[in-house]
């Protein structure tokens, strides 16, 4: 059974969390009780039989206030499929919540109230969702109870969609009129919209091929941990990204430039031939080296080794991002390192995404900025692989993470 | 030595989910001083037990693992929890709730009472008197609606509580538990992971688990809707009616607050097919705990809880 990511993106009130809790119920992927508490709970407030969002804002807080604040994670198995639900936070505050949910998307579904169309909030979303890579879009065009049904008002709302997704170069996007209240098009195509003629939400997401989007060329294996083998030998444990990692396959150690070949493959201490992408895995090399964490074995075409490059990055810190401002570290791969930042060279305007002059970076703003490391880095550009392409910052007073970075920048910037 | 390889097969959910829980594994123990497992003996931290064997393989378990003893376990589950360590060849400790009471710092339930809630204080002391900095657990997000909203690595303050309002952002699978002193990270490799995946991969390792969880005559009990044990820690109350009936376990907890199920499931087989059509949650089914409130896990863990 194959495994798909998706996270739910596009602004409060829209829908978001409803959607799930809709597609949840009517796949029968809620027990009994799970929903009796739902129902309780949704009396208890004063609010109808069922509030369907009560099925993923699991916080009180979130209960009360009727938002979701964090992601909820929920799971659901169909006879092909499982999926691994991110349902995100859609206030402009919790944007910090939403970019952890849709870090390791495949897939995003975005909720869009037909009548109000797209607001600045779901623009926003979409935009991280384009530059953390996401490459699918499937646009659930909400509360069509509300308009009647009408295929205008659709086509309306699709329109400003596909004007967005366009320029942020989504490769796949299906919008699909829904009525997540009650249920139309999300398990079941609806007798109410006759005009449409594709599928319903369910279906299109056990269709859907998103999946791994890299262009990835050359086999990346960051090393985490040092294993010790009876005899006296050492091998490398990591995980797989771009490409697999085959026996015999020639081999350099970065950012020491050593080459080398791989001698075995083991997996939880048993030999492989290959390691996939995503695997565990530990490599034996057959030259003795003194590589360790945080070093890097690739196969070519080999990533770069720098100390200075320019990335995306999105901002959550409460205090401005400034040249000069405060003591940052960097975690890239299983690396951490001092970093300060060299320039800021401006931020993205949401509206029209072009980008504006900036010196600094507001909470949840996103800009581009050159960086300077104290240590090497081992970096690929985030487009061409999304693990030696990422990294986060972290404030070395609190130890919070402050900022999502990708190396490099999207195409539409 | 004659050894067989296999073929990877890395987009089988089973395989997505293991190399991750291993990546997460060596991540916490690379970034952290002092980490330890907390071991119950029941099948999810027996999974996760069995993950860091394969992720450190084949040296021994960089860390120690931690049992928080309520003194209300299940014989079979003890029983299960020493072999299990040994033959890791684990440095178990023991953390006994019975020492915080004795101390004084929480009320003593009675013999009879429920000791779930006063694990959190048992838990935090030992944290604290073994200065450790993370602690791995088995928790899973579809156990519980607060637990969906948990980051897998989840940072404590030095009070050991946590803030569902002010997680970190956790972007990718670049985990980062750095913490100052006093405070510590939980890990949960096994976040993803639901009821069904646990027993699929047991099957799969052909893992061992108590026996509890499989189909067994017991002497049970009807109280507050569950099926309760009777034993040592579970004397009928007047109005009771004691009944042998077939039952299982679907959670290992203390044996007077983790109900039976009736079920004739005595094989791996078995209880995956019948896990894949309940009808009723795990917890829900089994736990009396969760019962008090609507958001009765999410105060637990406010306070430090698993």
């Amino acid at each position: 059974m194959d495994l798909l990511r998706l996270a739910t993106i596009g602004s409060v009130d829209d829908g978001k969390s409803t959607l799930i809790g809709r597609l949840l119920v009517d796949t029968r992927q809620l027990f009994d009780d799970q929903l009796d508490a739902v129902a309780a709970a949704s009396e208890k407030r004063g609010i109808g039989d069922l509030d369907l969002s009560f099925v993923t804002d699991g916080l009180r807080a979130e209960r009360e206030q009727g938002i979701t604040i964090d992601v909820a994670y929920r799971y659901a198995t169909t006879p092909t499929r499982k999926f691994i639900i991110a349902d995100c936070p859609g206030h402009v505050q919790y944007t910090r919540n939403m970019a952890t949910g849709a870090s390791t998307a495949d897939l995003v579904l975005v909720a869009l109230d037909v009548a109000s169309g797209l607001k600045e909030q779901t623009r926003r979303h979409l935009c991280i969702a384009a530059l953390l890579g996401v490459r699918s879009v499937i646009v659930a065009v909400n509360k069509m109870d509300t308009v009647a049904w009408s295929e205008l008002a659709f086509q309306r709302a699709v329109d400003q969609f596909e004007t967005l997704s366009r320029e942020l170069g989504f490769t796949s996007n299906l919008a699909i009129p829904v009525s997540a209240l009650l249920g139309d098009n999300v398990v079941e195509n609806s007798a109410n919209t006759p005009w449409y003629r594709g599928p319903s939400l369910l279906d299109a997401l056990e269709a859907s091929e998103a999946g791994s989007w890299e262009t990835a060329q050359g086999a990346r294996l960051p090393i985490q941990w040092v294993l010790r083998q009876p005899g006296g030998g050492r091998t490398y444990a990591g995980m797989v990204s771009g490409e697999a990692f085959r026996v015999g396959d020639h081999v350099t150690l970065l950012p020491a430039n050593i080459e080398t070949t791989i001698r075995a493959i083991n997996f939880g201490g048993e030999p492989r031939l290959e390691a996939t992408v995503g695997l565990a895995a530990d490599l034996d090399l057959a030259d003795e080296t003194d590589a360790g964490r945080g070093d890097l074995i690739a196969t070519a075409p080999l990533p770069t080794v720098t100390n200075e490059f320019e990335a995306t990055i999105c901002w959550f810190g409460e205090k401005p991002l400034s040249v000069n401002g405060q003591r940052l570290r960097l975690k890239h791969t299983t690396k951490s390192t001092p970093v300060r930042i060299d320039a800021i060279s401006g931020l993205i305007d949401i509206e029209s995404l072009a980008i504006k002059d900036a010196s600094s970076l507001t909470t949840n703003q996103i800009g581009l900025a050159t960086l300077i490391t104290a240590d090497a880095l081992v970096v690929d550009d985030y487009r061409e692989d999304r693990v030696t392409g990422s990294f986060v910052l972290i404030d070395e007073v609190t130890n919070a993470t402050v900022a999502a970075g990708m190396v490099g920048h999207a195409s539409f910037l | 030595m004659t050894t067989t390889l296999r073929t990877p097969h890395a987009t089988d959910h089973l395989d997505v989910l293991e190399s991750h829980a291993l990546f997460i594994l060596r991540e916490v123990v690379a970034e952290c001083e002092r980490p330890v497992l907390l071991f119950s003996g029941g099948k999810d931290s027996a999974v996760l037990l069995h993950l860091a064997s394969k992720a450190f393989a084949p040296q021994q378990l960089p860390f120690p693992v931690l049992h928080i003893d309520t003194g209300q376990n299940f014989a079979e589950v003890l029983k299960f929890r020493d072999r299990t360590v040994e033959a890791l060849g684990a440095r178990l400790v023991v953390a006994k709730v019975q020492d915080t009471i004795d101390q004084g710092k929480v009320a003593d339930p009675g013999p009879l009472g429920s000791r779930n809630r006063l694990q959190t204080v048992t838990l935090l002391d030992a944290i604290t008197d073994n200065s450790f900095d993370a602690a791995f657990g088995g928790a899973r997000r579809d156990e519980d609606k607060a637990r969906a909203k948990e980051r897998i690595l989840s940072f404590r303050d030095a009070f050991g509580q946590w803030d569902p309002r002010q997680q970190r952002p956790e972007l990718w699978q670049l985990y980062q538990g750095k913490v100052n002193p006093g405070e510590h990270v939980r890990a949960f490799p096994l976040s993803d992971w639901t009821e069904l995946d646990v027993w699929q991969y047991i099957a799969r390792e052909k893992m061992e688990v108590p026996s509890i969880y499989f189909a067994h005559e017991r002497e049970v009990v009807m109280r507050d809707g569950m099926w309760l044990a009777v034993g040592e820690y579970v004397e009928p109350r007047e109005g009771e009616d004691v009944v042998r009936k077939m039952v299982r376990f679907r959670t290992v907890g203390d044996a007077n607050c983790t109900g039976a199920v009736i079920s004739k499931a005595a094989t791996l087989d078995a209880i995956i097919n019948e896990v894949a059509i309940a009808n009723v949650s795990e917890r829900g089914a089994t736990r009396g705990d969760d019962k008090f409130s609507e958001t009765a896990m999410e105060d637990r863990k406010r306070e430090g809880y698993f």
